[in-house]
């Protein structure tokens, strides 16, 4: 029984092999069923995302396992098999349950502790299980991950910090109003990026936006993807009292906010606090706008600066999490080692003798009066029982290498010699 | 007996405070909880403690320093337990117990004797007048406690030094309000302490206004709130001068409870 995975992803591959290799739609199955039927395979799962492709193996013989899943995914995906090798990397053993603990818990991500990873792979693991191409070593292995990673996700802070600019954005309007929904959102120029931070803010349940867009046209077709109001851009003035959020990217050489005119503005308003968030470059909105009470302005850099941050805060949580993964691989270490056939010998012979004590203990205390010569007697003919008995599995554990995992697994449960290696 | 209660809820209160500094570092739900079950505790004991210094002396028990910041203090936490219930506010309790603790430590200070009470003081006022001053200013105090979280909050959001406590602290939003709220309980409690103060003095000492520091003090902390409630609602000052006039208030209303007695002398005994 050995544990192998061999796979590419972000660090290794560009997007181009990426692409080639996966196994998307349609290929995933017929993939699987095709390495399920490879001499060497016992069990398979794939996972397949945009940042990776990797094979989980349990195999026979390891090094002609290696070679005949590179000819089949070179056969497969149609391209040269040479050209795998520099992006394909391989590990064996406890280097690949270290491997699957490390992507489930998504440090292996691109941008470390993203939350779908986990997700794919417990998809790619259900996909296995219907097709009934995994069996005692992946099925444990990858419910030992999806647990590992869900502990190092409470245990750890390693997802909880916004990694993206939208994010970030939406993480501080929540410090700054205690609800989004009822806030008044205007989207001060459209462009790509001011349309993403916008779905965040729609996202989180704001209802009430306004867009005021040079080209108004523009604009309106933007309010009817948001079911918003589209304001013609000169009126945008008029608009700043009533707004809560501004995202503001206009394009404009020069500043579309002013202090004084900000300053007029938070009288009306009553002071009742204003998000900006101004992405343009060059800046649209007067950075000396922030030492207004009760403005809260962000620009570009200042996002930029919150997400740096929060990044290295993940990189800091990343070491607990490796930690944590040390630990869970040696409990994986310790079941895989209980799994060999010479542990499992010991331990029906162990229990053999158990019982055999146990019950010879029994039988002097309910006929004290035994002699010597009969103790021996009965005490030779239970152990020639018990040997008989132990003998056909004893021998069947030495010698078979086709299923041995799942022959060890039934014995142990047959006999009632589970958990005793593996929990201490 | 109840020298004893106190002692205990004292302790339990020292231990509720430790928890809560220690949660600014590192704070999951079960220290939350566990800051909320020791206070619990602390609270009961000493509400035990004040019934029975009011079963002993016959008279509500805030008839002395020691007695009427065991009381401040009291009321402080039971307004606490108040807005843990209402608002669930995160961390307000490491910006609350500290202040508890030190007016716990203050009165276990003070002379604890249970005298008889002088015969100007002996009137149904006595417990209005009192009550009514002390859970006003534990409205204040509490105040206090919010606006320090709001200016810590806002020194992070426009810093955009977002590390910290930034993640844990409530959002500007809902301290600013509370911070009102607890201000529009405070000073109408205020207002009627001072007026019923003025009844009281009349019937005790014929008089209703003497210029006694106390009452110039009352006067001035009444002004300070007067200002925060009036400002906010005619001129919008919300948000960071709110709480910093409800901080430079509570610092009013400690001078008026500790500083007067103790620098000024009055006819007030406490």
């Amino acid at each position: 029984m050995n544990t192998l995975v061999i796979g590419l992803n972000h660090k290794t591959a560009d997007i181009d092999i990426r692409e080639k290799l996966a196994f998307d739609g349609p290929k995933l199955g017929e993939g699987l069923l095709t390495i399920r039927d490879l001499p060497e395979v016992k069990e398979s799962v794939i996972i397949s995302t945009c940042n990776r492709v990797e094979i989980y193996l349990n195999a026979g013989n390891t090094e002609k396992a290696i070679a005949s899943i590179k000819e089949f995914i070179a056969r497969f995906h149609g391209i040269r098999k040479e050209s795998l090798n520099d992006a394909l990397y391989i590990h064996h053993d406890i280097e690949a349950v270290r491997h699957i603990y490390r992507v489930a818990s998504s440090l292996d991500s691109m941008v470390v502790g993203e939350p779908q990873i986990l997700g794919q792979l417990k998809e790619a693991f259900e996909f296995s299980l219907k097709h009934k191409t995994t069996g005692i070593l992946l099925n444990r292995l990858f419910k030992k991950a999806i647990s590992v990673a869900k502990r190092i996700r409470t245990e750890t802070r390693i997802a909880e910090n916004a990694v993206s600019i939208s994010f970030a954005a939406v993480e501080l309007a929540k410090k700054i109003f205690t609800e989004l929904p009822g806030k008044t959102f205007m989207l001060l120029g459209a462009g790509e990026m001011a349309e993403l931070a916008a779905k965040h803010i729609m996202n989180n349940g704001v209802t009430d936006i306004l867009i005021a867009n040079r080209t108004y046209q523009t604009g309106c077709d933007l309010a009817k993807e948001f079911s918003g109001r589209a304001v013609p851009f000169e009126n945008y003035p008029n608009e700043l009292k009533t707004s809560d959020i501004i995202i503001c990217s206009t394009g404009a050489t020069d500043y579309v906010l002013t202090k004084s005119q900000m300053h007029k503005v938070m009288k009306e308003r009553k002071n009742k606090p204003v998000f900006i968030i101004d992405i343009s470059v060059p800046r649209n909105v007067d950075p000396e706008i922030n030492t207004l009470d009760n403005v809260y302005l962000y620009d570009i850099d200042d996002l930029q600066g919150v997400v740096d941050s929060n990044i290295h805060e993940r990189q800091k949580e990343a070491k607990k999490a490796e930690e944590i993964i040390e630990e869970e691989i040696e409990t994986f270490a310790r079941w895989l080692s209980s799994l060999d056939s010479v542990p499992t010998v010991i331990a029906l012979r162990k229990k053999a003798d158990e019982i055999k004590a146990e019950e010879i203990e029994k039988l002097i205390n309910r006929l004290p009066d035994m002699k010597i010569k009969e103790k021996q007697a009965v005490e030779q003919t239970i152990n020639s029982i018990i040997n008989k008995l132990i003998h056909a599995p004893t021998v069947a554990l030495k010698n078979s290498s086709e299923d041995k995992d799942i022959l060890i697994a039934t014995i142990k449960r047959l006999y009632g010699l589970e958990g005793n290696n593996e929990k201490k | 007996m109840e020298i004893i209660l106190f002692e205990l809820a004292l302790t339990f209160y020292f231990a509720a405070t430790i928890v809560c500094v220690l949660e600014l570092f590192k704070g999951t739900k079960t220290t939350s909880l566990i800051m909320l079950s020791i206070s619990v505790v602390g609270f009961v004991l000493h509400t035990i403690n004040i019934i029975a210094r009011y079963i002993i002396s016959g008279h509500i028990p805030i008839a002395n320093m020691h007695e009427a910041s065991s009381f401040f203090s009291w009321s402080i936490v039971l307004l606490f337990f108040y807005l843990e219930y209402r608002y669930k506010l995160n961390l307000l309790g490491s910006f609350i117990m500290p202040v508890v603790f030190v007016m716990m430590l203050s009165s276990s200070m003070l002379p604890r004797t249970i005298e008889p009470l002088s015969p100007v003081l002996q009137s149904y006022w006595l417990g209005i007048h009192t009550i009514l001053a002390f859970i006003g200013d534990a409205a204040f105090a509490m105040a206090f406690g919010v606006g320090i979280m709001y200016l810590v909050q806002e020194h992070y959001v426009k810093s955009k030094k977002l590390g910290g406590l930034f993640k844990r602290l409530p959002s500007l939003q809902i301290l600013d309000e509370v911070n009102y709220k607890l201000i529009t309980i405070g000073f109408p409690l205020l207002t009627l302490a001072i007026i019923t103060g003025v009844l009281w003095a009349e019937s005790a000492w014929g008089s209703y206004w003497r210029w006694d520091p106390k009452e110039v003090w009352s006067l001035i902390t009444w002004f300070i709130y007067a200002a925060v409630l009036h400002l906010r609602l005619t001129a919008g000052w919300r948000g960071r001068r709110a709480a910093l006039l409800s901080i430079i208030g509570f610092c009013a209303v400690l001078f008026t409870f500790f500083g007067v007695n103790f620098l000024l002398k009055g006819l007030h005994v406490f």
